[in-house]
């Protein structure tokens, strides 16, 4: 019985992740970093742009960043990220933006690749209970296209 | 040549709003004579949590601070006056009004400085909406009000203007201290998706921006509150949730157990503010 369970549960994982996506529970952080990819693909900076500002990322809510001043209404509550490209590596970035609590202890940054270990859960902003397995706040990918974004922030 | 005045006139533009921010000495004087404490020493419970003790009113832009400074412009009156009318409006089987056993709102001067407070007789602490439903279904035989409703939210807004201007002094000993634990605790829980909890945006954060937001410390002496993006009264219950569910989390209900504990909890960090309510926030 218990190895069906396992089969199915298995089954279900590689059902929702895609190939050579690794899933939330499975990054491995050293120091807080992450080295490896969490989908094998590429980051598209662009799309980390998009998600800096809206959706579930939301950056600057609380954090400043010069370069995105298209947008109004920078938040105070996390450094400013300018030259965060440069002050971080690639595997820094992306265990930051994964769980920045691993690197940071007791941070306020919410932890972007996680889905377990929450007081309360919510389905999303309804304030009702989540129900089921959560999804983590950033998809794989998109984790990949904020990291990717992040590094083309350099000082000028 | 233009681009330049273009560019001005931009700067201009969006020098504006930061005119508009929280004078942080500006005093509340309200109708030019009563003078409210927005600032005051944290109390001995807080342990140092804050450096000073500070009203919401304290971090609103100027035109929001103005709309509380006279009664005329604080569009909460309204409300009261609704309220003063379902005081002497008869209800219920019993064929009484408040007015019938309460001469006057003046009688409860006080009150709503000490409330949430333990009740000996229910034996649990009562927030203002407990005390005013007890009358109405013990006392008037009439129907509860929702913790929400319009007529409950008129009513705490006119007894707690009773209270206006005396400093907030909850009891949290005695047989209130369990309850205050529990807000505590409640208090420090990092809820939800977000992992935030209360102290991490109104402790560790006031004054700061979070998007547009000015965060504030998250005090309570100035409910029932009349928020601008609401056009309405609103509960301490009903910003509680909001601010819940806005870490992505599974919030508690209006009057649940949990937060009247939250609420005593709260209170408590802002001992020594004065009552405001109804005050204007945005
Ligand atoms: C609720 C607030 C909050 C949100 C939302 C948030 N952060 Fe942070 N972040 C912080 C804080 C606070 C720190 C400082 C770490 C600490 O606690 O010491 C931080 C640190 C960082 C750092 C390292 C600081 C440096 O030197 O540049 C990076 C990079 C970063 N955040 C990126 C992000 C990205 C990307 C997102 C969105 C996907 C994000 N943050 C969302 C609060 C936040
Ligand atoms: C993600 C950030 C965040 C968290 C977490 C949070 N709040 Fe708030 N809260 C806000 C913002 C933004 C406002 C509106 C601006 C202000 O008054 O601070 C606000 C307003 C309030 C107000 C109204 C203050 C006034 O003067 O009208 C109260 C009371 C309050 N919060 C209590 C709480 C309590 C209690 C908790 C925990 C259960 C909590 N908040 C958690 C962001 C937060």
């Amino acid at each position: 019985m218990k190895y069906l369970t396992t089969a199915i549960a298995a089954l279900f994982v590689g059902g929702a992740a895609l190939a050579g996506q690794i899933a939330p529970s499975d990054v491995v952080f050293e120091d807080g970093a992450v080295a490896q990819s969490l989908t094998g693909v590429a980051g598209d900076p662009e799309n980390g742009k998009v998600l800096m500002n809206k959706g579930a990322g939301n950056c600057i809510a609380c954090h400043e960043v010069t370069a995105l001043q298209e947008w109004p209404f920078h938040g105070e509550v996390g450094p400013i990220l300018d030259g965060a490209g440069e002050r971080w590596s690639e595997a820094e970035l992306r265990g930051i933006v994964s769980n920045a609590k691993v690197m940071f202890e007791g941070t306020i940054m919410p932890s972007f690749y996680k889905n377990t270990g929450y007081t309360r859960p919510g389905d999303a902003y309804t304030g009702k209970a989540a129900e089921g397995e959560l999804a983590p706040l950033l998809t794989a990918q998109e984790v990949e296209d904020v990291v990717a974004y992040l590094m083309t922030l350099k000082y000028e | 040549m233009k681009k330049p005045i273009a560019g001005l006139a931009l700067a201009a533009a969006l020098a504006l709003p930061s005119v508009a921010v929280a004078d942080e000495d500006a005093k509340l004087i309200i109708n030019g004579e009563i003078e409210l404490v927005t600032e005051t020493e944290p109390a001995a419970h807080l342990d140092g949590a804050l450096r000073s003790v500070r009203s919401g009113w304290t971090f609103r832009t100027t035109e929001t601070q103005a709309l509380q400074m006279d009664d005329f412009d604080n569009p909460g009156m309204i409300f009261v006056d609704q309220a003063l009318d379902s005081f002497e409006t008869v209800d219920g089987a019993a064929g009484k009004s408040c007015a019938s056993c309460h001469e006057d709102p003046a009688e409860f001067e006080g009150l709503r400085a000490q409330l949430p407070k333990y009740n000996e007789e229910a034996g649990e602490v009562w927030t203002m909406e407990m005390y005013v439903n007890n009358c109405r279904t013990e006392r008037m035989e009439a129907e509860a009000w929702g913790w929400k409703s319009q007529p409950m939210l008129n009513m705490n807004a006119l007894i707690s203007l009773q209270s206006r201007g005396m400093p907030v002094n909850v009891a949290i000993d005695g047989p209130a201290q369990s309850v205050w634990e529990q807000g505590k605790e409640m208090y420090y829980t990092r809820y939800g998706q977000l992992e935030l909890s209360c102290a991490n945006c109104h402790e560790d954060n006031y004054d700061n921006y979070i998007r547009a937001d000015h965060l504030s410390q998250g005090q309570t002496n100035g409910f029932p509150v009349y928020r601008l993006k609401q056009a309405n009264l609103i509960t301490q219950h009903n910003r509680f949730r909001g601010c819940i569910r806005d870490t992505r989390a599974h919030t508690f209900a209006e009057g649940s157990p949990e937060f009247v504990a939250l609420e005593l909890y709260v209170a408590s960090r802002g001992n020594g503010l004065s009552v405001e309510a109804p005050s204007v926030r945005n």
